[in-house]
């Protein structure tokens, strides 16, 4: 599990390598298609990609960067958020070229969907590492996995338990449905949890790192992007939630980005794809 | 256009032509209103059409039991002990309870502001308070939420135990948001009031707040009430001021300032992250049935409350 | 005496809850403004958003705002005007007709949420019109539409009857009385009525998440073919309004200013609703001047 290349340089690479190669296409995008795969500066049309809004702002940037290039300044790339199980339903229907997510689309496509998932093909764009965040008053500094496992099952309720003050614990969870929890559960807490009575659920990060920033004695999990001095982050078994040490294997607690598309829509394209996209990474863990 | 229908007049001169273009007149008049109700009509049934059959594949396909959906107190829809579970009463709760606090908390300002309109000051009462009802009617329900999660949740946090989120701030919020609503109905009922049942009223001596507690209230009740149910109905569906008040854990809480959750606030949180088709999608679905049923039942009500009013 | 006293009471209570309303609008208000205001200026009125960089302004989305009223409003008010037109000229009472107004009432208080899904289920994904203005002023005419309705219906009726019966006695069509007796007089109160519905416009987002979208192209403001994918004017282009604008930068804002960007789109947002709020009354009395010999009363 170790990341040759700096993260972001991954993640923008990739993305404008899967734009270049669905600035080509007719479903899920409008426009002419003019030229061959190997003359990309001949691409002009629209892409349309959508889904978790987790992700939405990463994807605006990259998309922003790619349209910046000459090359591909005929391509109209659109971003929308809508959450990645939209993302994937519009990907799966034709009516978006990229669904963006952060679990596997066989994850997300179950059971009676399950035939779906197979005319796609994940893309990992980015990591995300997901750090425990707590309220900067409770006093304490790191948890180990145990601790936050009692802490997310409603074992210990009050901070002074796992060495903070006399503090009464405030979860701040996410919905069941959300990548985020999934995540934070499987890697960090190896259990899933049930929704304890009492406990707040809130979707988007904002929200979160607000009521984390603001409630007493409350914790919560976001991801690293949206760190800063309002919350406290803590260490998770003494390692902390840096870039680096997700890179170097040190911190367990990441997803992978998802970009999924149809596997069908991208036959003349194949070999521009290949070349650009360096999908070696798998999570190994 | 006008040459034609010269035209059309002198061929039909002859006969009474000018019933004949009045004929055509009116059933293009006719026929282009009708099918603007038409269409009207076309738009509820393809509401009631798709979301009734997306809401009911999860009985249908998905096999869940409708008494379990609709009384189960458990709500685990992607089995994080197993096999989901799909409970709705505690959503079902905590819409009714927000809306039902909600609408305890504006009726009495709503009917205070609406005597004032009236009775009290009807001079300038109006000029003063009708400006301000229409502006909070206008402040956008993003705005209200933002404005709770920054001023009405941590003012609960200090006063009362307990997080500070949860039934009674969203019921604040939306009683705010209601305010308008209940009052511009009751201001209508009370302006529409014959005048002489006041004086009449007042020629026997009684006093202002007799006459308005004994005479003019029991008269408006049932156009009250109806803005009352009107005003419910609207918090019932509010969204996304309330999710971000209200705290959103699936559970019926043990004070109104425990987290919980409503219908809408569970429907927004989940619905993005859903595929459609799956089985936590048609749940979520089924609520929407839900929700859309209760409008019926609110408007069916103010339907009655209506009639007794005519009477 | 004592009857009095009760009266005194009871009208003190009475306004001081009128007061106490009067109070939580003007410390809304200010605290919007207040929050809002020192953030706003020219710049922040016309750049485009930034994601991750401070200084992004809200310009396109002030434009989508304003621009899915105008296509909300062209495809509503000939609609709702019609269907007005029919429930106070042309129903007879009976069952369809109460149908009919059950109709209304039904879709005006329709949750938005299950008609923004609708939107989604139907407009965006089945007809495949996408995120696109296009969708979000279809669901806009969902709510709409009722409201128009129903104002159109209340201004005819509140014609006064001698006129239509003026009209009849010249021998004039029914259509024709609608359209140049009645209408000519019902058009103030229509106005009005209009415009402030449409601050429901402005505010919406609910409905809109799920089918204007949550972002908005690079738009060229010197391309007006409505064709062009970059044109400000296409309506199948993705659009996201100042009232989604806040809900997403509130919710997964990575800007350092995000809490700055939320709170300045909010005060314009409310300034908007306000313009709106005293142009239709003054509008709707300029209507009135114009249109009929009378002083307005009332």
């Amino acid at each position: 599990m170790k990341f040759k290349k700096p993260l972001l340089m991954f993640c923008t690479l990739a993305l404008v390598a899967m734009l270049a190669a669905c600035g080509n296409k007719d479903e899920g995008s409008q426009g002419s298609t003019s030229g061959t795969n190997n003359d990309t500066a001949a691409l002009s049309g629209s892409v349309l990609a959508v889904g978790s809004t987790a992700l939405q702002p990463l994807v605006e940037q990259v998309a922003q960067k790619f349209m910046a290039d000459p090359k591909y300044s005929k391509i109209q790339v659109q971003v929308q958020g809508g959450g990645s199980g939209t993302g994937l339903t519009q990907v799966a229907g034709g009516q978006a070229a990229i669904g963006n997510s952060d679990v596997f689309a066989e994850e997300k496509l179950k059971d009676a969907d399950a035939d779906k998932a197979k005319d796609l093909i994940d893309h990992q764009v980015a990591v995300v590492g997901i750090a425990a965040v707590t309220n900067p008053d409770v006093g304490v500094d790191s948890l180990t996995k145990q601790q936050l496992i009692d802490i997310f099952s409603g074992k210990v309720k009050n901070w002074k338990e796992v060495g903070g003050k006399d503090q009464a614990i405030v979860i701040v969870n996410r919905p069941a449905s959300s990548g985020t929890r999934k995540t934070f559960e499987k890697y960090a807490l190896g259990t899933s949890t049930e929704d304890i009575k009492g406990s707040i659920q809130e979707e988007s990060s904002g929200t979160v790192k607000k009521i984390v920033a603001e409630n007493p004695g409350a914790i919560g999990y976001l991801a690293l992007s949206y760190l800063d001095d309002k919350v406290k982050t803590v260490k998770y078994d003494g390692v902390e939630a840096t870039v680096d040490n997700v890179k170097s294997g040190d911190y367990p607690v990441w997803h992978m980005s998802i970009c999924t598309r149809r596997a069908s829509l991208n036959q003349k394209l194949k070999h521009s794809l290949i070349t650009w996209l360096p999908m070696k990474y798998k999570k190994v863990t | 256009m006008k040459a034609m229908k010269e035209g059309h007049v002198q061929i039909e001169r002859s006969r009474s032509g000018k019933f004949q273009k009045h004929h055509m007149e009116d059933l293009i008049g006719r026929s282009y209103t009708m099918l603007c109700v038409g269409l009207l009509i076309l738009i509820i049934v393809s509401i009631i059409y798709f979301v009734a059959s997306k809401g009911l594949a999860t009985f249908i396909q998905d096999g869940v039991s409708l008494g379990d959906f609709l009384f189960g107190s458990k709500w685990d829809p992607e089995g994080s002990q197993g096999t989901p579970v799909f409970g709705v009463l505690p959503f079902i709760f905590g819409s009714f309870a927000t809306s039902l606090l909600a609408a305890l908390i504006a009726s009495p300002l709503s009917i205070c502001a609406s005597l004032f309109m009236t009775e009290i000051v009807p001079s300038w009462g109006k000029k003063l308070l009708m400006p301000v009802i229409e502006l909070l009617a206008g402040i956008p329900s993003v705005v209200y939420g933002f404005v709770g999660l920054t001023v009405v949740v941590p003012f609960l946090r200090d006063t009362f135990p307990g997080q500070g989120i949860g039934i009674a701030a969203g019921a604040i919020v939306l009683s705010i948001m209601i305010l308008p609503t209940i009052t511009s109905i009751a201001t209508d009922a009370l302006s529409a009031l014959p005048r002489g049942l006041k004086e009449s009223s007042f020629a026997l001596g009684a006093t202002r707040w007799q006459t308005i507690s004994k005479v003019i209230l029991p008269t408006v009740m049932p156009a009250v009430l109806t803005g009352v149910v009107l005003g419910m109905a609207r918090a019932f569906g509010e969204a996304l001021a309330v999710q971000m008040v209200i705290g959103n854990a699936p559970h019926i809480p043990r004070s109104l300032f425990e987290s919980t959750s409503t219908l809408t606030s569970a429907i927004t949180l989940d619905m993005g992250n859903t595929v459609m088709g799956s089985v936590h999608s048609n749940a979520l679905w089924s609520m929407a049935l839900a929700l859309m049923f209760m409008t019926f039942v609110f408007v069916l009500i103010v339907r009655v409350l209506e009639r007794r009013n005519r009477i | 005496m004592k009857a009095k006293t009760i009266d005194k009471i009871a009208t003190t209570i009475i306004v001081v809850f009128s007061l106490l309303i009067v109070a939580v609008l003007v410390g809304l208000l200010a605290f919007i403004l207040v929050r809002g205001l020192s953030h706003v200026n020219w710049s922040f009125l016309t750049s485009v958003p930034q994601t991750i960089k401070a200084g992004g302004g809200i310009g396109p989305q002030l434009f989508n705002s304003l621009f899915l009223l105008v296509l909300t409003l062209i495809i509503t008010i000939p609609l709702g005007l019609g269907a007005g037109i029919y429930m106070a000229e042309y129903a007879k009472p009976g069952r369809f007709t109460d149908a009919v107004r059950l109709v209304v009432e039904v879709l005006s208080s329709f949750p938005s949420i299950v008609v923004g899904l609708f939107g989604l289920l139907l407009i965006v994904n089945t007809f495949g019109f996408g995120f696109s203005l296009f969708s979000g002023a279809l669901v806009l005419t969902i709510f709409n539409l009722p409201l128009i309705v129903r104002i159109t219906e209340q201004a005819f009726r509140s014609v006064p009857k001698e006129q239509k019966e003026a009209g009849l006695a010249l021998g004039l069509s029914k259509w024709k009385i609608i359209t140049s007796v009645l209408f000519p007089v019902a058009i103030p109160s229509i106005v009005t009525g209009t415009v402030l519905a449409s601050g429901r416009v402005f505010g919406e987002a609910a409905a809109l998440l799920f089918t204007a979208g949550m972002s908005t192209p690079r738009l060229d403001f010197s391309d007006w073919n409505p064709l062009s994918p970059t044109s400000p004017i296409n309506p199948f282009r993705p659009a996201e309004t100042l009232a989604v604008h806040i809900w997403k930068i509130n919710s997964e804002g990575l800007a350092p200013d995000a809490a700055e960007i939320a709170a300045g789109a909010s005060a314009v947002l409310v300034i908007l609703v306000l313009i709106f709020n005293l142009f239709a009354r003054w509008f709707g009395n300029v209507l009135y001047k114009a249109l009929t010999a009378s002083k307005r009363t009332g």
